[in-house]
């Protein structure tokens, strides 16, 4: 080891590695928190992309659910004065204003496929648009309620999985990674299996696929395009509400204007990275994750040795925009071996009857 | 488009006027409405005393904010200025198909340019050390620009993506400068030395500066492009249709990266116009709300060069007045945001407005070319 270390130049390398090998065990519950966001912002994605239906509405969607859960849980707090459960620290409080998060983000995600399925707005403009709208009305909302200084309902806390099973050699910290953690992040595997199995093995899975790939094809064996689009863009939105509400009431327990700094988009690069699949999404989410985590870890375990001194004499601001350079370049470099569903975008005009 | 131009009459030149007006100015008042309803009902969430007029004392006061005296006209028109490069720079990457929302790095990327030069040219004459500082931001704005459209011609990346991506890279660069390498040293908070010399010289009023000038000649000067010259074409073209432009011997993906390094330089002009016009300076929290500004006002001005003047202009008008109406009528300057969003709501949805309101003379509310969704999946141009 410290021969390969004490290579000129090389070693710094090697070094680098040996960091990242050490240092991904202790954080990975970290990563996967990061990742939360990101991968459930993909699976809704994917299941709009799949339908045909461009989504680039997922940031301001996420942002709306993180207020509204927040501001529902602020409202709720004082009425529900309950201790919280051991198990997550449940409270009805919390429950509710999930539940108002989720709401909001199916209503987003029905008024994104209206405009894009029923008026045939560019799909791209009517995303952005939606994130502008989610962006000013929360910052809005937010400078109104921060006058009454609001207190929170508090945040869904992680579970504790056994010491015996953390502490298992080779795939203990695997399990900690995906089970040391709060009920959304937790839910994040089920729903990537679920999705996976139902996209590519089940009925309604094929009848998505095909209404993304070949929209006429599909009507013509007498698939309800326009019906299964809707459906599924505003199921969809669901993924993007939990992810908004994670950030407010799980990885945090308070609402900041724009707090979703760009996860929305992320999460766009990871459904194309993943090649529109969920499995596929959710690693690429964990490989964007683990370059912000990265920024984390040196704070609290920075390496030794001269990789310590270069690591840390580069301005810390590097280490923000890394996930975002990072997105970047894998990016440019999948994203002409991904293909997109071939209905991508394009709204559905239904014939006329004769 | 291909009708042979008719007679001019005032009748027909006052139908197409309300033609493209129309929608624009129905989203407007919509939105005002809109607007109202929130203060209404923000009053009802905060409690107190319930006034039903809260919403003609706030509108008056933004009124007053913006068009009130001299004074207030110039800040308006200072804080039109940089909409009118950002709108610009998103009219002129629609025109080819590509939509940027990368306004606002580029803006921040041009701002720290103009810093940088602005600077280091402080004490040298004027003449010398505005004209280089411009250039500086308009070449690292252009700089900004040309990275996603580099990547969007060779690999397909879409710029929705990169551009997104590459706002949150520059927040990162403009901090880690500002409170590095380019701080005063000493001082108790990241802040740059001032530009001296390399600012705008005022020109009327207390804060009317050069840059005001600019803008309206940069308009003039990118509708001299897109329509008078054989690259604006070779834009449209591409924007219209990317295989009829490459039948044709136009190069779609040469295109994309020169339509993209020059919105970049007009969003970088937007930068150089803030720092060399109004704060001479920069802190480490420098940035407005050009970014998102400049999509509202290219997507109001139908992405016409034009018609971003009127648009940027009541932008403008908003952010400048909207300071008088959080202070006499308490009513956060966010609402401006609110009343931005629902005109944009609005427009997107015009087939539907059309439609209930009979409005047949009415051209569409959003006028962008069909591309723009089309390469999304990171499909390589011709």
């Amino acid at each position: 080891m410290d021969a390969l270390y004490g290579i000129p130049i090389l070693g710094i390398v090697f070094q680098l590695l040996g960091y990242i090998i050490a240092i991904v065990p202790p954080i990975a519950p970290i990563i996967m928190r990061s990742a939360t966001p990101l991968a459930l912002g993909a699976l809704c994605g994917v299941l709009c992309e799949r339908s045909g239906v461009v989504n680039i509405g997922i940031e301001g969607t996420m942002l709306a659910a993180a207020f509204t859960g927040w501001v529902v849980g602020v409202g709720l707090a004082p009425v529900f004065a309950a201790t919280p459960t051991a198990l997550f620290g449940i409270t009805p409080a919390l429950v509710i204003a999930l539940l108002a998060a989720l709401g909001v983000a199916l209503l987003i995600s029905a008024v994104h496929a209206w405009l894009s399925i029923s008026v045939r707005a560019d799909q791209i403009i009517s995303g952005t648009i939606i994130n502008i709208a989610a962006f000013g009305v929360t910052g809005y909302l937010n400078a109104i309620i921060a006058r009454a200084s609001p207190t929170s309902a508090g945040a869904f806390t992680a579970w504790a999985p056994p010491q015996a099973l953390t502490d298992l050699p080779v795939i203990g910290w695997i399990i900690a990674m995906f089970f040391a953690q709060g009920p959304i992040a937790m839910s994040v595997l089920l729903f990537v299996v679920v999705l996976q199995v139902l996209l590519f093995r089940s009925r309604w899975g094929l009848r998505t696929r095909a209404v993304g790939e070949h929209p006429k094809a599909a009507e013509t064996v007498g698939i309800d395009v326009i019906r299964v689009r809707y459906r599924n863009v505003i199921l969809a939105g669901l993924f993007a509400g939990l992810a908004g509400a994670f950030l407010s009431m799980e990885s945090g327990n308070s609402f900041q204007a724009g707090m979703t700094t760009g996860r929305g988009f992320i999460a766009l690069a990871a459904m194309i990275v993943g090649r529109w699949t969920p499995v596929g999404a959710l690693l690429a989410a964990l490989l964007f994750s683990s370059f912000q985590a990265l920024g984390q870890a040196l704070s609290f375990s920075p390496p030794g040795g001269e990789l310590g001194s270069i690591m840390t004499s580069i301005p810390a601001q590097f280490y923000d925009a890394l996930p975002y350079l990072v997105t970047i370049v894998v990016l440019a470099g999948v994203v002409g071996r991904s293909i997109p569903p071939a209905a991508d975008g394009q709204p559905y005009e239904r014939e006329a009857a004769t | 488009m291909t009708t042979p131009r008719a007679r001019w009459t005032p009748r027909r030149a006052a139908a197409a006027a309300w033609g493209l007006a129309a929608l624009p100015l129905i989203a407007i008042v919509l939105a005002l409405a809109v607007g109202a309803i929130v203060i209404l009902s923000s009053e009802l969430i905060l409690g107190g005393s319930f006034d039903p007029f809260l919403p003609v004392t706030a509108y008056r006061a933004l009124i007053v904010g913006a068009f009130g005296s001299f004074d207030a006209i110039v800040d308006t028109f200072v804080a039109t200025s940089p909409l009118v490069f950002g709108g610009l720079a998103v009219a002129t990457a629609f025109k080819a198909g590509l939509f940027n929302i990368g306004v606002q790095g580029q803006f921040l990327m041009g701002a720290l340019g103009a810093v940088v030069v602005g600077v280091a040219l402080s004490s040298q004459p004027m003449p010398i050390a505005i004209v280089a500082t411009v250039a500086a931001g308009i070449l690292v704005g252009g700089l900004t620009g040309f990275i996603p459209g580099l990547l969007k011609a060779v690999s397909g990346a879409h710029e929705v993506v990169t551009t997104i991506m590459l706002n949150y890279v520059a927040v990162s660069v403009l901090a880690a400068l500002v409170s590095g390498p380019l701080k005063v040293p000493g001082s108790p908070s990241p802040v740059t030395y001032d530009v001296g010399n390399a600012a705008y010289p005022i020109l009327f009023g207390r804060n009317g500066h050069l840059g005001i000038l600019i803008a309206v000649l940069a308009v003039l000067g990118v509708r001299w492009l897109l329509y008078r010259t054989t690259i604006g074409f070779e834009i449209r073209t591409a924007g219209t249709n990317p295989d009829a432009a490459a039948y044709a011997g136009m190069r779609p993906r040469r295109i994309i990266v020169v339509t993209m390094s020059l919105a970049g330089a007009l969003a970088g002009l937007a930068g150089t116009d803030v720092v060399l016009g109004v704060t001479h300076q920069m802190t480490s929290s420098f940035g407005t709300t050009v970014g998102f500004d400049s999509i509202a006002v290219a997507l109001l001005a139908r992405t016409e060069p034009y018609g971003i003047l009127p648009a940027a202009l009541l932008f403008g008008a908003m952010r400048a007045g909207a300071s008088l109406m959080q202070i006499q009528a308490g009513i956060p300057v966010e609402l401006i945001d609110v009343i931005q969003a629902t005109i944009l709501l609005v427009l997107v949805a015009t087939p539907v407005l059309r439609r209930l309101l009979r409005l047949r003379g009415a051209r569409s509310g959003i006028a962008t070319t069909p591309t723009i969704t089309r390469s999304y999946g990171g499909e390589v141009a011709p």
